[in-house]
C-alpha cells in the first residue's frame, strides 16, 4: 500500500489505494512507530475511509494497532445528516476510559504503608471475572445511572460536587435512552458498578517526580506539584453492560445494512445511518453505557477515597484526593467543527483515542479552559503513563483527538510465552512496583514488553502539536483483574 | 466422538481466538463452549453443580453459534456462573433449533484459576464450515 509522508510524524494513504475510499487515510506516527505498525492498521483505516458520510480523513493515532473493524487508535467523523454510526468505531467496551486522581501525599508518606494500601484497595475495588460491586441497585435506579451518570453518584454520596466538572461531558452525556437497552444488558451490568474488569484494565498508584514534569506551569494548573507527589490512575469501562449493548447492536446492524443498501469491507464495520431508527436506538443505548462507565469510575473513585482515608486515618478531602480529569477513549460524540468554512455537526467516533480540545473550547471545564483539556494516557504496568493537554491544532487536524495509551505490539499468547505472571510480579517488585492481580496469566499478558514505547507515542503527538506533554507518571503499585 | 478445540495464538493481537471442531454440529457447539470457558478459567476445577437450559433458533448455523456463545457470556456476568459441561441438541427443520443444557457453578476466584474475562463474541474471521471429511469446524474470536 502506498503511504506518503505529509510531514514529520504524519502519513497519508491516498484514495486511489483502495476502491471505495471516500477520503484519504491519515496515520500519525514517528518513522519507528510506522515501521512497527501491523499491516492490519493500514487495511482497517482504509476500510473506515470507505464508510458513508465520512469527513476529511479516516485517522489513526500513533498507538494504533489492529482492532475489530476500526483499528484501535482509530478516529472518524461522520455528518450527523447523512453519515453513519458504527459500533465497530466505538468498541465493545463503550466509554472505556481513564480517570486520574491527585493527592497531597508524597512517596515518602505512602511507601511505608504501600502494601496495606494495595490490600485495602484490592478489597474495595473488585476486579477479574465475575467481580461484584458493593453498590446494590434495582432496575429503576440503573435507568437513572444510564441517564445521569456521575450526577447519580454524587446524589448517592459516591462523589463530591467538584468531581462533576472534572469528567468529560460533566460525566453525563445527553441522549441516553434506557428503553433501547436490552434486559440482557441490564442483567449483566446491574451488579458491576464499582468493578474494574480484567484484560488491560487496572488501578495504579503512581508518582509525579520533579524531573518528569515537562511544563511546571501547566502541571500546577492541573494540580500536579511534583516533588514525588502520589496520584492514582484508573482504567476501566462500562463492563458487561456496555459489552452486551455492543453485542446486541452489532447483530441489529448486521441485518440493518441490507435494508439501507450499505456494504462494508469487514463485517465488524457494520453500521447504519445515524438518523435511521437503528442508528438512533444504538446511539441512545451507547450513551446509557457511556454514562454507566462514568458512574463506574466515579464509584471506584469513592472507594479509593475510602481506602486512603482508612489507611492514612484522615479525611479524603484533607488528603487532597481530587479528581484531575476523566476521559473516555471508546465513544462516539456529537461535536461541531468547521467544515468548508461552516460550523458543522459531526458524530466523532474515537476508538482507542482520547478527545483533546484546546484552550477556549466551551466543552472544556472553566477550570482548564485557559490551558486545554487534560488528556490521560495510560501506559503499560511497567513503563508509566502521561498527562497531556489538548490544543487548537487538534481541533483543526484530528477532530480534537489524540492517542489513548501505548498500544499492544504482541499478542497475549506471545506475551505469556515470554514471561510467567509470577516472574513478572517479582521483576516489577525489584523495580519498586507492587502488583496484586486476580489472574497470574492475565498479569503476564500485560507485561511492558507487549506494548509500544509510550514515550515515543506521546512525543509523536507532542512534536506535531496535537497534544502537549505535561508530566510523566511512574507506577509504584498496580491492581489488575 | 472426536471433538476438540485449539487456541489460535496470533489471530487477534489483544484477544482470544480458537478453532473448534466436531463430527456433528452439536459436537462443534460443545467444543466451542468448552474453549470459551477454558479461556476464562481452569475448567477442570469447575464443578457441574448448577444447570441452565438454553433454547435458540436461527436460519443460519453460524449466527446460531454466535448467539449461543453470547448467551453463555451473558450468563457468566448476569448469574456469575462458569460452565464445564455442555449438552447440545441441534435440529434443522427449515431453520436450526438448538436445545442445550449447560452445567457449572458460581464463580469462585479462589478456586477456579481465573484467566481472561470474555466481553463479546466478534464477527472477525468468524465462520462455521463443513470440513473435507464431512465434519464441522468453527473459528471464533472473542474480545477480552
Amino acid at each position: 500500500m502506498q503511504i506518503n509522508k505529509v510531514k514529520d510524524n504524519l502519513w497519508e494513504i491516498p484514495t486511489t489505494e483502495k476502491e471505495g475510499m471516500r477520503v484519504p487515510a491519515r496515520i500519525y506516527a514517528s518513522d519507528k512507530l510506522l515501521k512497527e505498525m501491523d499491516a492490519g492498521v493500514f487495511e482497517q483505516v482504509t476500510n473506515v475511509a470507505c464508510l458513508p458520510g465520512i469527513q476529511k480523513y479516516a485517522l489513526c493515532m500513533p498507538d494504533g494497532h489492529w482492532g475489530y473493524g476500526f483499528p484501535i487508535g482509530g478516529v472518524a467523523a461522520f455528518s450527523t445528516k447523512d453519515g453513519v454510526i458504527s459500533p465497530g468505531g466505538i468498541g465493545f467496551d463503550i466509554n472505556c476510559g481513564m480517570r486520574l486522581i491527585r493527592t497531597d501525599l508524597k512517596l515518602a508518606d505512602v511507601k511505608p504503608r504501600l502494601r496495606d494500601l494495595l490490600n485495602v484497595l484490592f478489597n474495595k475495588v473488585p476486579a477479574g471475572v465475575g467481580a461484584k460491586g458493593f453498590v446494590k441497585i434495582d432496575k429503576k435506579e440503573l435507568s437513572e445511572v444510564m441517564t445521569r451518570g456521575v450526577d447519580w453518584c454524587i446524589r448517592k454520596g459516591y462523589g463530591w460536587a467538584l468531581d462533576r466538572d472534572r469528567v468529560e461531558g460533566g460525566g453525563c452525556l445527553p441522549g441516553g435512552d434506557p428503553s433501547k437497552v436490552s434486559a440482557h444488558a441490564i442483567e449483566r451490568g446491574i451488579g458491576q458498578i464499582g468493578t474494574l474488569g480484567s484484560g488491560n484494565h487496572y488501578l495504579e498508584i503512581q508518582v509525579a517526580s520533579q524531573e518528569n514534569i515537562y511544563d511546571e506551569k501547566l502541571a500546577r494548573a492541573i494540580g500536579i506539584f511534583g516533588q514525588d507527589q502520589v496520584v492514582v490512575m484508573v482504567h476501566c469501562g462500562s463492563r458487561g453492560f456496555g459489552h452486551q449493548i455492543g453485542t446486541d447492536y452489532l447483530r441489529v446492524f448486521d441485518t440493518a445494512m441490507k435494508k439501507y443498501g450499505i456494504t462494508v469491507k469487514d463485517r465488524q464495520l457494520a453500521c447504519a445511518p445515524f438518523r435511521s431508527p437503528e442508528g438512533q436506538a444504538y446511539y441512545g443505548a451507547m450513551v446509557c453505557a457511556a454514562n454507566m462507565a462514568f458512574a463506574n469510575r466515579q464509584v471506584i473513585t469513592h472507594r479509593i477515597r475510602e481506602a486512603f482515608s482508612q489507611v492514612f486515618n484522615e479525611d479524603a478531602e484533607r488528603l487532597g484526593l481530587e479528581t484531575i480529569y476523566d476521559v473516555a477513549h471508546n465513544v462516539a460524540k456529537i461535536e461541531t467543527y468547521d467544515i468548508d468554512g461552516k460550523p458543522t455537526e459531526l458524530l466523532v467516533h474515537r476508538k482507542g483515542s482520547t478527545r483533546c480540545f484546546g484552550p477556549g473550547r466551551s466543552e472544556v471545564p472553566t477550570l482548564y479552559r485557559d490551558w486545554g483539556q487534560p488528556v490521560i494516557v495510560g501506559g503499560s504496568m511497567e513503563t508509566g503513563s502521561y498527562v497531556c493537554l489538548g490544543t487548537q491544532t487538534a481541533e483543526a487536524e484530528t477532530f480534537g483527538s489524540t492517542m489513548h495509551g501505548s498500544g499492544r505490539t504482541m499478542s497475549r499468547h506471545a506475551a505469556k510465552r515470554m514471561i510467567r505472571g509470577s516472574d513478572l510480579q517479582r521483576r516489577m517488585e525489584q523495580h519498586g512496583i507492587l502488583v496484586k492481580a486476580v489472574s497470574m496469566s492475565g498479569l503476564a499478558e500485560e507485561a511492558g514488553t507487549a506494548y509500544k514505547d509510550i514515550s515515543e507515542v506521546v512525543d509523536t503527538m507532542d512534536s506535531i502539536g496535537v497534544s502537549k506533554k505535561v508530566v510523566q507518571l511512574k507506577p509504584i503499585a498496580n491492581i489488575k483483574g | 466422538m472426536s471433538q476438540a478445540y485449539t487456541f489460535l495464538e496470533d489471530t487477534a493481537i489483544a484477544d482470544m481466538a480458537f478453532e473448534a471442531t466436531g463430527d456433528t454440529p452439536a459436537e462443534l457447539f460443545q467444543a466451542a463452549g468448552q474453549a470459551l470457558f477454558e479461556g476464562m478459567a481452569d475448567t477442570r476445577r469447575i464443578r457441574p453443580k448448577v444447570q441452565k437450559e438454553i433454547r435458540l433458533q436461527h436460519e443460519q448455523i453460524d449466527q446460531l453459534l454466535y448467539d449461543w456463545l453470547s448467551e453463555l457470556i451473558y450468563l457468566k456476568d448476569a448469574e456469575r456462573l462458569l460452565f464445564r459441561e455442555f449438552s447440545v441438541q441441534l435440529k434443522q427443520n427449515g431453520e436450526w433449533s438448538l436445545s442445550s443444557t449447560v452445567r457449572g457453578e458460581p464463580i469462585d476466584p479462589k478456586r477456579h484459576g481465573l484467566r481472561a474475562d470474555a466481553k463479546a463474541v466478534t464477527y472477525h474471521q468468524f465462520e462455521v464450515v463443513r470440513t473435507e471429511t464431512g465434519g464441522w469446524k468453527a473459528r471464533v474470536v472473542v474480545d477480552i
